[in-house]
């Protein structure tokens, strides 16, 4: 059985982000990356693919732009890649979760590695909603994971502060950021990506039936703008800054 | 209508993001339900206003978190609008019920209206997405964005004792060290950027907070540049999305992604010595001044006050 890394194309989170009519400008964005806990995911698959657990697939489930993604994480080493073509912008969860869940199910992964959430919706839903699916042991807030014996080893923030918890197959494991570096290609890895085939395919060669979407997204504005604020010079006025904020503000 | 609400333990009592909850409850009508796992906090939900019912959930699977097994437990529970909290846990629990009652999820709500009209932050805090949905459903809703109900209610308490096989084993539980209150958890957050210099003089921004009862934040660079400031106080996109009363930002910039964390708190005081720094662009008050300067002098007056 194989280890699987979810990934998620967004608009860098450097980017701005414009609303046109009532929806976001996908269009307009700048630069498009990988969503940054699915980077962590990634190299804790890597390292997950070294230390023997299985041979290492990505998938996403995006647009055409999303393949370059998919390269890039070839360059450091992923063995295969699958890209699922949809327009997930209108989606609800559970569609993306059955979508997800039949491209694990293609690859015969029974190891899921994903982000605790995209920079772009920042849900946090997609990973313990397809663990609940495949019926697979779910780990959140994920910082680290490693081999031990048959199944994985794991540390997880809790209520106290971490803890280290065991689960073996099937798992999925959902990150938060990590203390580990993450790995930049190299000139060979590039090199190698460029002869790997991403394999492509549809919703309908998965055989899904997609469900209507349950939530209808009535639309997107820009977040309202705050009116200007107060500004003084010099630590002198720190006095009338708390002065405001106990008579002005009420807050303290 | 039902409405099923995850209550949220904070050790041994109930979350006060619980109180919201029902709150938030209450606006839409209807019959709430309230599932306390592990039996946390059951006799306190019972007594807020607006609750019908109270199950405590005592089987052996909630002695550690698993959100595989409580799921299983309680989604046969989980009638109508699903109610939890877009804690870290909340959200694991919300979207494994979710999935079991095969229903959509919408996590960290900050609005709510009847006919289910919900609103929440999206590309982080970029652009507000409006949705519609029907039941069943599940949200998570963002803490502090709900008014919390008044307690003199009086429910029923029911036990539940089922339980299911447990898949993640706690091996170990390893405790921060003295570590300060939560960001997450405060109505008011004093936080540095790399401003602050050296990691050291935090210790500056911890006595101010000790004054006044807040949590000491960190803007990405400050945790990127410095090991000794750690991930858990990090604001902003990589890190934890906070709602405070009052926010408090020394020596912190503005970039984006830091904004993007701490842009809908209620009131935002911003110290900084340069006068174009970006965070001045969203603060209500704005003093322009060096740390060294002005921190001590927020400690005296903020002393002053009682």
């Amino acid at each position: 059985m194989k280890i699987a890394v979810l990934l998620k194309q967004v608009p860098d989170t450097t980017a701005k982000i414009a609303v046109s009519g009532d929806r976001v400008d996908h269009a307009s964005v700048a630069k498009w990356s990988t969503s940054p806990y699915d980077e962590y995911a990634l190299e804790y698959a890597l390292q997950l693919k070294e230390a023997g657990a299985g041979d290492l697939v990505a998938i996403t489930c995006g647009p055409d732009r999303a393949a370059k993604m998919l390269t890039d994480a070839a360059a450091v080493g992923v063995d295969s890649m699958l890209h699922v073509v949809a327009d997930t912008a209108e989606m609800d969860s559970k569609q993306i979760q059955s979508i997800l869940v039949a491209a694990i199910n293609h690859c015969e992964a029974d190891v899921i590695l994903c982000g605790k959430q995209a920079a772009d919706t920042n849900s946090g839903s997609t990973g313990p909603g397809i663990a609940s699916l495949m019926g697979a042991a779910c780990v959140g807030m994920v910082s680290e994971v490693t081999v031990e014996g048959d199944g994985f080893s794991a540390l997880r923030a809790s209520s106290v502060g971490n803890e280290r918890v065991s689960v073996s197959r099937p798992c999925l494991f959902a990150f938060d950021k990590a203390s580990t570096e993450l790995r930049r290609p190299n000139v060979k890895g590039i090199m190698m990506a460029k002869r790997k085939v991403i394999e492509t395919v549809s919703t309908d060669d998965l055989g899904i039936n997609l469900e209507e979407s349950q939530v209808n997204i009535v639309s997107h504005d820009s977040p309202p703008e705050k009116p200007p604020g107060q500004k003084f010079e010099g630590a002198d006025s720190v006095r009338t800054v708390v002065l405001k904020l106990r008579e002005e503000a009420n807050v303290i | 209508m039902e409405i099923t609400i995850i209550a949220e333990a904070s050790g041994k009592g109930l979350h006060p993001v619980t109180e919201q909850l029902v709150g938030a409850a209450s606006s839409l009508g209807g019959v709430i339900t309230v599932l306390c796992p592990g039996g946390v906090g059951s006799n306190d939900a019972s007594e807020i206003s607006g609750v019908s019912k109270v199950i405590s959930l005592q089987g052996d699977c909630f002695s550690s978190f698993d959100s595989g097994s409580w799921s299983a437990v309680m989604a046969p529970l989980s009638q109508g609008m699903v109610m939890a909290s877009s804690s870290p846990s909340g959200r694991e629990l919300g979207a494994q019920i979710a999935s079991k009652i095969g229903a959509p999820i919408v996590q960290d709500i900050t609005g709510i209206e009847p006919g289910y009209k919900v609103t929440r932050s999206v590309y982080s805090g970029k652009a507000v997405e409006t949705s519609s949905l029907t039941t069943p459903c599940v949200v998570t809703l963002r803490q502090n964005a709900f008014e919390g109900a008044s307690g003199g209610g009086s429910a029923e308490v029911v036990v539940v004792d089922n339980s299911t096989e447990v898949s993640v084993a706690v091996k170990e539980a390893i405790a921060k060290a003295g570590e300060r209150m939560d960001v997450s958890d405060a109505e008011i957050i004093i936080s540095g950027g790399r401003g602050m210099g050296e990691p050291s003089n935090f210790s500056h921004l911890n006595e101010v907070a000790d004054v006044i009862g807040a949590a000491v934040g960190a803007s990405r660079a400050a945790v990127d540049t410095w090991d000794e400031i750690p991930h858990s106080m990090q604001v902003g996109q990589t890190g934890k999305t906070v709602n405070p009363t009052l926010y408090i930002a020394v020596g912190i910039s503005g970039a984006i992604q830091h904004l993007a964390g701490m842009r809908s708190s209620k009131y935002i005081v911003a110290i900084n010595k340069d006068p174009d720094a970006p965070i001045f662009g969203v603060a209500d008050y704005g003093i322009v001044a060096t740390w060294e300067e002005a921190l001590p002098a927020l400690k005296e007056e903020l002393g002053k006050l009682s």
